[in-house]
């Protein structure tokens, strides 16, 4: 932390430096964070492209909020009840939007905007998930094969070059065949899939640059531990790298999963693929007369995944200082 | 270059093995075995459940089992498909292979060249409205819900506007008494078309060697050309009307595939270009006083190109994926709606032939991006 320390007195007259020198370790790390995310986030809403995806993103993320205070003192949880609920004050289902029920109802009697936004919340948890283990997996492999090389990394790239070749929403679709697929499971094997294909590849590309720059060799010099150089060194300047490919990593866990619940391939209790799915087997696929039952469904599934793509481009180009504006 | 080649083939066959042996443990781990649909029913006597076991080689170690399994692919012999039951896997394979590469090519193609296009025209209007409305517009298209935006244009070209059929690959009324068989006669469009296609690619290349001025001419004559080509060949047969049958009920699978994919080459294809931008040769090309058109196509746009070429691997799994869904879609009867079928009625056999053959598919393509990269760039070839 020398460093930072030293890096940050170039900045400040005299008696600031004085005063920070008194400042407990831990504030000026905070101080420093502070002041770097406020420089990345101008970076960031320069591109008026990332903050329409992160304003989408939002949007879903309240109406996902919503939903559970809605049932719990709002609506009746017989009639809006997003799987088992009955409108029965409708004479004939699917009923059209009413100031009752905003989209509508589907072919079985149920509220489609409560639907959509019971589904909005395991489409997040599906996605962060699914983000979360390819990260881990991906910045841990890409760390380790980029630094200890050999064996390991020429193992886990043809690994990878074998994934990234596979077609993704085919590899699933033959997966639930074999297996019963739910929405856990099928969050591991989206992560598992993204986490040791593509985001691999390039985590470990930007390792190999890390790993021969000064600072690693003077913590190698300082009698670091391999354990010690990787996990406070090359793991924490991976980290950027590693968030954006969680936002491309959740666009594709929303449209994997949201395919193969239009197919009826999974097991899971409502999400927006499975609405479609219901129009398509109750008979209401190409009938424009009751658009409630696909467009709100298919919408949400673009724009989810556009946003949170739109938000990983944005922040492509506030961490790949080559992308920015002449 | 010869030898990349060679390196690469080697590479790629190795690389198959281990995606045939991955897909094997796959079907080994699924709960229970594939043998059970049948073993499960409590009418079998002893006798006859032993000799289903045996039949499916259930009653072998696994290793043994590995070895069988991968001797009778190598023959061509993927199983019997359960839900067609007499029919080999291989043959119901033959049948639909030609239909989705048909798809795919067509699609790849097309969209790798608006792709490249647009994304060209969109870094050099850096700033510009255009640019935010064609890359919201472009990611919006990236991202679609692939099914709904087929349902979409579904609604929109064939049920409201009925300007194409709903789906499916021919008109059964039209082919009631047709001479020739449509599969058949499907290969041989296939076969006819990538010809014409290679003749179209040379010609184009050779025509890349004249002065840019008199480029365009010669370039469009090339297209007639083929174009007359094929109408010769084909008129004299008396088959057009079929071929047209076929070719009407092609279009909005193409055209959504083309939608889908082309965004991604295009949004690769910026990127690629802003950063060639920066280069020094660029400024020195601008110093020349050379016209921005003659920067931008000769000096930008080709060195640009090395990366897309590279991505477009990646893009090329994501087309098949979203073939596979657009076959669905439109029930274009191609392997990706048979994959889908086998799945939904557990017909274990001929999902695992329709693996085999995405994964081949898959592995082709990436040899033939590979062999085009090598051939764009030099520094490649003698690494």
């Amino acid at each position: 932390m020398q460093e930072s320390r030293r890096s940050l007195d170039t900045f400040l007259s005299p008696e600031e430096r004085e005063r920070l020198r008194q400042q407990p370790l831990w504030k000026i790390r905070l101080h420093l964070f502070a002041r770097s995310l406020r420089t990345n986030w101008r970076l960031f809403a320069e591109n008026r492209i990332g903050l329409i995806g992160l304003a989408i993103i939002l949007f879903f993320a309240l109406l996902a909020i919503a939903h559970p205070i809605l049932m719990k003192y709002v609506w009746d949880p017989n009639v809006y009840d997003p799987v088992v609920g009955y409108a029965y004050e409708e004479t004939m289902q699917p009923a059209p939007p009413s100031p009752r029920h905003l989209l509508g109802t589907d072919p079985l009697g149920r509220d489609v905007l409560s639907q959509l936004m019971f589904s909005a919340r395991s489409e997040f948890i599906l996605g962060l998930v699914a983000a979360l283990i390819t990260v881990t997996i991906g910045t841990t492999i890409g760390a380790l094969s980029a630094y200890f090389g050999g064996v390991l990394d020429t193992f886990f790239m043809r690994l990878a070059d074998i994934i990234i070749m596979l077609p993704f929403v085919t590899i699933l679709i033959v997966l639930s065949a074999l297996f019963k697929l739910d929405l856990p499971k099928l969050a591991l094997v989206i992560g598992i899939l993204s986490g040791f294909g593509g985001t691999t590849i390039i985590i470990k590309s930007q390792a190999l640059t890390i790993k021969v720059r000064a600072y690693i060799e003077a913590a190698r010099v300082a009698g670091g531990s391999h354990a010690h150089i990787i996990l406070r060194h090359i793991i924490p300047n991976l980290m950027p790298l590693s968030f954006l490919y969680m936002m491309f990593t959740v666009t594709s866990a929303i449209f994997s999963e949201a395919a193969l619940s239009f197919f009826g391939l999974l097991n899971i209790r409502m999400s927006w693929g499975l609405m479609i799915h219901t129009a398509q087997t109750a008979g209401y696929l190409l009938n424009t007369k009751t658009w409630w039952l696909i467009v709100p469904a298919g919408l949400s599934i673009t724009l989810l995944c556009a946003a949170f793509y739109l938000v990983g481009r944005a922040l492509d180009e506030v961490i790949n200082p080559r992308l920015r504006k002449r | 270059m010869r030898r990349y080649i060679l390196r690469r083939l080697i590479q790629i066959v190795i690389t198959f093995f281990i995606f045939i042996t991955l897909a094997y443990f796959l079907l080994e781990a699924q709960p229970g075995d594939y043998g059970q649909i049948f073993l499960s029913n409590p009418k079998l006597t002893q006798a006859q459940r032993d000799a289903l076991k045996a039949m499916f080689g259930l009653d072998r170690p696994p290793h043994e089992r590995y070895f069988r399994y991968m001797s009778s692919l190598l023959r061509g012999n993927l199983g019997i498909s359960f839900s067609n039951y007499p029919r080999q896997v291989i043959d119901i394979i033959k049948d639909r292979a030609p239909r989705t590469l048909f798809l795919f090519l067509t699609a790849t193609v097309v969209s790798f060249t608006i792709g490249f296009f647009t994304g060209k025209i969109l870094a050099w209007k850096r700033g510009k409205s255009l640019e935010y409305v064609v890359t919201v517009g472009g990611v919006t298209l990236y991202t679609v819900f692939t099914p709904w935006f087929g349902l979409m244009i579904l609604w929109i070209f064939a049920a409201t506007l009925k300007l194409f059929p709903i789906g499916k690959f021919i008109t059964p009324t039209l082919w009631r008494g047709a001479p020739i068989e449509a599969t058949v006669l499907f290969q041989r469009m296939l076969l006819t078309a990538l010809i014409a296609l290679v003749i179209l690619f040379l010609w184009l290349l050779a025509a890349l060697r004249l002065n840019p001025d008199r480029r365009r001419p010669v370039q469009w004559l090339g297209v007639l050309v083929v174009l007359a080509g094929l109408a010769a060949y084909w008129i004299p047969t008396g088959l057009t009307r079929y071929i047209l049958d076929i070719l009407h009920h092609l279009v909005l699978p193409v055209f959504t595939l083309t939608c889908i994919s082309f965004a991604g080459t295009m949004l690769l294809t910026r990127n690629s270009m802003l950063e060639t931008l920066r280069e020094d040769y660029i400024m020195a090309a601008r110093a020349k006083g050379l016209p921005e058109k003659a920067i931008r196509d000769k000096h930008a746009a080709r060195n640009a190109m090395l990366p897309v070429v590279t991505s477009f691997v990646f893009s090329l799994a994501f087309a098949i994926d979203g073939g596979v869904i657009t076959e669905t879609i439109f029930s274009w009867p191609g392997m990706g709606l048979t994959l889908l079928e086998a799945a939904l009625t557990q017909d274990i056999p001929m999902v695992m032939g329709g693996l085999v053959f995405t994964g081949t598919l898959a592995l082709l393509a990436h040899l033939i991006a590979d062999i085009l990269y090598a051939y764009l760039d030099p520094r490649i070839r003698y690494g």
